[in-house]
């Protein structure tokens, strides 16, 4: 059995960690690592279940993912510090909202950048907004400044000048020239706060978002973490509603994304064991695709399908290590692409 | 405009170590580290007595700094509160 | 991956995986005298390969990856392979490491307690902590040093000695062959020969040690100390972590901790003789 298969049957519980021979976590650990799963395997596995080196290591990514959750959070607030004196509310999305909203997936995950959501009529004011409070363009570059507002759905990135951190404003999910075009003013009139006061998505535009994210919106991003996501958010959701999957089939196809999240759906229950609803439980064969493409690394961590190289990048982009000039210049040549 | 309120962090938000001439406070909301000079610990400290303007603020330092509560001092530390506020340590009430 | 290794340097294990076999090779006789685990499973995976199948015979050249990467990271030439398993042991360490607060130092350890040397390559912080490690100190390691956040104390990172240019013929002269690794001539980085710690060093590289003194070096000019604030301190620290941020309130609480307890000078020397010789003054004032 493969590193990657390991690892999903790790997170799906369908192995116990005190199976594994010592030598086999070495795959494991890096195929989540480059997976962006390994705080949440460190959350999914027992330290008395593992060899002590294995343990140490979950608990160091537990704390360092606590550190990192909290930093996310806090470049929330000072958005909201930002923003709430200029009248523009958001709603936060995908890391920081799960975060947030205190859900089971947040735990050990890592967060990138801040991705927030405001209604389109607001989007200058809140561009404003956050250039006042010290967020600046990544660059300056005319072409991808008109690319991004003309095309994509997001303002161009900002980063703010002394924490280093990215921002993204979003004015609905998916690009506008994307042929799925979700009602944007759903997700935000529909949106739920927080106990911490912070509006996230409604649970089935969370859960639509989510899948939208994997599969409709680039070529399976963020993998098998993403689908991870998928699984744990609707089976929290499903537990505390039991409405919940009709209701999502009927959110998804006001959104036009049934088909994404359908599919997630599928991957999620081949993968993970997440348990769905009779109508939901189809095998068409273009799944075994995706499914091929979600496992194609090897026990290095080596990502053996070319397409999904670029997650590296992305994961590099994360890291937010000290010479802060290396993530701006990641991120600049990551979107350059 | 009149002069904004600030407000200090809530209770047990921030870590404060003074070495030597500078002060280390560590912020437990955002894992940042802020390397501050005197008035910023006096500041915060004068500010957790509720939350004022630089003015009132000036009042409450008088005691400990000289000080003539009004005019230099309150625009010093309108300029303080500003920076402070941009490190997120304290906040426009 | 085809060739590979483990290699435990203080609290790290090690897995590295080649296209090649003589960075291997070249792997196994620096770290000979190491201690092995054979189960242990790895804390860090270090990659080096061929970014096309065909480049592992033509023009070989190595890329340096594993579970933290650097993308534009040029690829060095496979003579440069030991180099490059070198650059991506610390990258490795560097960017991933969560267990102890990191800074780019040396340090070396007389009678439990340790001297920490940190700054920028080219500031002699290696060959001073070689020599010494020559001397009658144990060579703690030349390129990480690390702090326990629970205990205070500092941990050893004893890798091979990266010795640059000059500084080859200076510790040459003292040690045998079999201490030393290939010549690496005209990397990106100079000439570049490995040293092997002497075995003493090894076999004592799990054994915590009380910081007593910081130094921060630079090398040229006259002879000069200036004693360092605990506030100056804790900022250069903070520039020499490469992981403060990561460890939240725990890195604060060491770092503050650190600073407090251990006197820090920076110093200036003209040649490595006149530098050991402010080491050896220092600590003897700091341990009294």
């Amino acid at each position: 059995m493969s590193a990657v298969e390991t690892l999903v049957d790790l997170l799906a519980g369908r192995r116990p960690a005190a199976d594994l021979a010592p030598r086999e976590w070495d795959g494991v650990i890096g195929v989540a690592r480059a997976e962006v799963l390994l705080g949440t395997l460190a959350h999914r596995v027992e330290d008395g279940e593992v060899p002590g080196p294995v343990a140490w290591l979950f608990a160091d990514c537990r704390a360092a993912a606590a550190v990192a959750t909290k930093q996310a959070l806090w470049e929330a607030e000072m958005a909201r510090r930002a923003l709430a004196p200029h009248g523009v509310e958001f709603v936060l999305l995908k890391g920081t909202a799960y975060a947030a909203a205190g859900l089971a997936c947040a735990a050990g995950r890592q967060i990138g950048d801040l991705d927030i959501l405001v209604p389109w009529h607001d989007l200058g004011r809140a561009e404003n907004a956050l250039l006042v409070a010290g967020w600046e363009w990544v660059k300056e570059d005319a072409y991808d400044d008109a690319y991004y507002r003309r095309h994509m759905h997001e303002l161009p990135p900002l980063i703010h000048k002394a924490r280093d951190r990215m921002i993204d404003v979003h004015h609905t999910i998916l690009p506008r020239t994307h042929r799925v075009t979700p009602d944007a003013l759903a997700l935000v009139s529909d949106a739920v706060r927080t106990a911490g006061g912070f509006a996230v998505l409604c649970p089935t535009d969370m859960a639509c978002h989510c899948a939208a994210h994997l599969i409709a919106d680039g070529d399976l991003q963020g993998g098998l973490r993403n689908l991870w996501d998928f699984h744990a958010l609707t089976g929290e959701f499903a537990a505390l509603d039991r409405g919940f999957w009709g209701k999502l089939d009927e959110r998804a196809e006001m959104h036009g994304l049934e088909r994404a999240v359908h599919r997630a759906a599928r991957l999620a229950r081949d993968l993970y064991g997440t348990r769905l609803p009779s109508g939901w439980n189809s095998h068409p064969p273009g799944d075994g695709r995706y499914q091929r493409r979600l496992l194609a690394r090897d026990d290095w961590g080596r990502a053996t399908d070319p397409l999904l190289q670029q997650a590296f990048y992305i994961r590099s982009h994360w890291l937010r290590m000290p010479p802060t000039m290396l993530a701006r210049h990641l991120w600049t040549k990551w979107r350059k692409g | 405009m009149a002069d904004p309120f600030y407000r200090a962090a809530e209770e047990g938000a921030l870590r404060v170590e003074p070495l030597g001439d500078l002060t280390a406070i560590f912020d437990r909301r955002s894992m940042q580290t802020h390397l501050v000079t005197q008035p910023m610990p006096e500041i915060l400290a004068a500010l957790a007595a509720g939350p004022c303007d630089a003015a009132t603020l000036a009042a409450r330092l008088a005691d400990r700094f000289d000080l003539d509560g009004e005019g230099d001092a309150a625009a010093i530390l309108s300029e303080r509160l500003d920076e402070l506020a941009a490190m997120g340590l304290v906040e426009r009430a | 991956m085809r060739h590979r290794t483990r290699i435990e340097v203080g609290p790290v294990q090690f897995r590295i995986g080649s296209d090649w076999a003589a960075p291997i090779a070249a792997l196994d006789r620096l770290y000979a005298g190491y201690p092995r685990d054979r189960d242990r499973p790895a804390d860090a995976t270090v990659r080096l390969f061929a970014a096309r199948p065909w480049r592992r015979w033509l023009r070989p050249s190595v890329h340096i990856g594993g579970d933290y990467i650097v993308p534009d990271a040029l690829p060095l030439p496979l003579s440069m392979g030991l180099l490059a398993a070198e650059m991506g042991m610390n990258l490795q360490v560097a960017l991933g490491w969560r267990r102890h607060l990191l800074f780019h130092a040396s340090a070396v350890a007389k009678d439990g307690r340790a001297v920490i040397v940190s700054g920028e390559s080219g500031s002699g912080k290696s060959t001073l902590a070689a020599l010494l490690g020559e001397g009658g100190w144990r060579l703690m390691g030349d390129e990480f040093t690390l702090v326990d956040p629970g205990s205070g104390d500092a941990l050893a990172f004893p890798r091979a000695v990266s010795l640059k240019n000059e500084a080859i013929a200076e510790v040459a002269a003292r040690v045998g062959p079999e201490r030393l690794g290939p010549l690496l001539a005209g990397t990106p980085k100079g000439d570049i020969r490995h040293l092997i710690p002497r075995a003493d060093a090894i076999a004592a590289m799990h054994e915590p040690v009380r910081p007593a003194l910081l130094l921060f070096p630079r090398f040229g000019g006259a002879p000069a100390i200036e004693r360092l604030g605990e506030g100056e301190a804790f900022v250069r620290l903070t520039e020499a972590s490469t992981n403060y941020v990561t460890l939240g309130e725990a890195g604060f609480a060491a770092l503050s901790r650190f600073v407090r307890e251990t006197p820090a000078f920076t110093i200036s020397y003209p040649d490595s003789a006149r530098g050991m010789a402010i080491v050896e003054q220092l600590w003897a004032e700091a341990v009294r």
